[in-house]
């Protein structure tokens, strides 16, 4: 494929979406301008008040809170969720007993746990932390707990055959085979941990992109909630990317995947 | 005084246990011994239970009836004389070629610069020194072998287990890697049990080849001693007068074997 191509195509489609949303709002042929900026801004404004806010210093606070939150519960939660899952998965008989229990808290929706936590943990980083743990933890849970049952015979027994004993097997072995599940789950997770912050921040706090969105919402500033979202959007982009960076060093001994 | 016999199979049967109470007989009871220094091939139709009598001399397996002993002693558990090159892929695909065969010595509680150095060495010797980094992925089918080689080797076993380990190799290759396993079984002749679907290999590498019939209840139906002398070189011994007639007289045992194999659907 032709990576400039696509590049200025990706481009193209950007300026036209901004330019159909401009002539929409402004030119009056599908109604009344003045209406139509008041629910849905105009892209001038919007990218204005982005620039001007990511001039100024209260919205990095705002992006450092949710950041920050977004880091403790992916940590917290990739710590539980490698704990529990390598135990489960070689004690069976607790697997057994617990799997039903599992299932049921993560079937629950989260957002109705958030007014708990705020309770628990106050209107601070932890309740929003408290959230994105719920998620993160589920995903790297099964994702380590599937990796560690799910380590070819073949190379166990081999393991064996070389003289590992059960120690040297979880290291050499099923730790391996634990941390590349969890590392090909940190899209996901990462992705939920951020989530979690944002829902949290938007339920409840005083700092915060979510809390930003949620204030602009409140007084109907639609170029306030427009340019929250553009900003939530960049954040998470450059997530993604370093998630990118760190998921190639880390499993780099996996063959590629023939779309790359 | 008998030679010394590095493994014993003692009336050796193994049943699987099938769904709805079914029981499936792999082994009849089979009796073999590889003695100590001794190059033993293991030839039969698909399915007859090779690798499964490589996997209770491992102890990976117990047996269903009879025994298998070690160097006289009885075998219980993972049969630690033993070095196991399996059929399938075994490597660690998080771990680089170098670390995959320093990883026995590793657990044998050798410090790790020195496990890396002596890894090293076995690399160049199976002609690998300049793949130490490359991953599993990144190596071919018959580079992989060789890994896998210098891992089983490196730990110094007294017993080599070999499941067609140039099954899925192409013919040139499996002659020079036929070559290299005879070259480093030269060194100190361990007892070897290899097993393999080509008859001209087994020949070519084996002091003794056992013919094992078709299953259920495979036995053992033929044993023929090859008394080719060595060294040998794999390429050149087809011209060699002795195979043929070897060829001829085994194959006449095999063939019947690999027929009732085919008539029965195992293939
Ligand atoms: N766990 C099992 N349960 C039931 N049957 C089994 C099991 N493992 C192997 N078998 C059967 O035992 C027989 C012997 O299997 P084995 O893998 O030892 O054959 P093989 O001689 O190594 O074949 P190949 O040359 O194709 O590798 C086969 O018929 C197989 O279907
Ligand atoms: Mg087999």
């Amino acid at each position: 494929m032709n990576r400039p191509l696509i590049v200025v195509l990706q481009v193209a489609v950007l300026l036209g979406g901004l330019l159909a949303w401009h002539l929409a709002v402004t030119t009056g042929i599908i109604g009344s301008p003045k209406q139509l900026q008041f629910f849905f801004s105009t892209p001038q404004q919007v990218l204005l008040r982005t620039w001007t806010d990511l001039a100024g210093s209260r919205l990095w606070g705002h992006i450092g809170v949710t950041l920050t939150e977004t880091l403790l519960s992916f940590l917290i939660g990739s710590l539980g969720g490698i704990g529990m899952g390598f135990w489960f998965a070689r004690k069976p008989t607790m697997a057994a007993v617990f799997d039903i229990y599992i299932k049921a808290l993560n079937a629950l929706p989260r957002v109705v746990l958030a007014p708990i936590f705020a309770l628990w943990f106050g209107l601070g980083i932890w309740s929003k932390v408290a959230l994105g743990f719920t998620l993160v933890f589920f995903i790297v849970f099964f994702n380590v707990y599937q990796g560690v049952r799910e380590v070819s015979p073949v190379i166990l027994a081999n393991a064996r055959m070389l003289g590992l004993g059960e120690r040297q097997l979880v290291r050499h072995v099923y730790w391996p085979a634990a941390l590349s599940w969890m590392f090909s789950s940190l899209h996901t997770s990462v992705g939920f941990a951020l989530v979690g912050a944002v829902v949290g921040e938007y339920l409840g706090a005083s700092a915060g992109l979510g809390y930003k969105i949620h204030e602009a919402e409140g007084v109907f500033d639609v170029t306030g909630v427009f340019s929250g979202m553009l900003i939530l959007m960049m954040v998470v982009i450059a997530i993604d990317f370093l998630v990118g960076l760190a998921e190639r060093r880390l499993l780099h001994w996996r063959p590629k995947v023939a779309t790359e | 005084m008998m030679k010394q016999q590095a493994i014993r199979f003692d009336g050796v049967g193994i049943d699987f246990a099938l769904a709805k109470g079914n029981v499936y007989q792999a082994l009849a009871p089979v009796d073999l011994a590889v003695a100590d220094h001794e190059f033993v091939a293991i030839v039969g139709p698909t399915g007859c239970g090779k690798s499964t009598l490589l996997n209770v001399a491992a102890g990976l397996m117990r047996p269903s009836s009879g025994a298998v002993s070690v160097f006289g002693r009885p075998l219980s558990g993972r049969n630690a004389e033993a070095g196991y090159l399996f059929q399938q892929d075994a490597l660690m695909p998080w771990k680089s070629a170098l670390d995959n065969v320093a990883v026995g010595l590793l657990a044998a509680g050798m410090p790790r610069d020195d496990a890396r150095a002596r890894a090293t060495d076995w690399l160049a010797r199976v002609g690998l020194a300049a793949f130490a980094e490359r991953y599993p992925h990144l190596l071919s089918g018959g580079q992989r072998k060789r890994v896998a080689l210098a891992q089983v080797l490196i730990r110094d076993p007294k017993i080599l287990l070999m499941d067609e380990p140039f099954g899925p190799l192409d013919a040139q290759t499996r002659v020079i890697m036929g070559d290299l396993l005879l070259d480093l079984w030269a060194a100190d002749r361990k007892a070897v049990l290899f097993v393999t679907h080509d008859l001209d290999e087994a020949i070519a590498l084996a002091d003794r080849v056992v013919v094992l019939s078709a299953g259920p209840a495979a036995r053992v139906v033929g044993d023929f001693p090859i008394p080719l002398e060595r060294p040998r070189e794999i390429a050149d011994i087809r011209d060699n007068a002795g195979f043929h007639a070897l060829h001829r007289e085994i194959w006449r045992t095999l063939r019947l074997e690999v027929q009732q194999a085919y008539a029965q659907g195992a293939a």
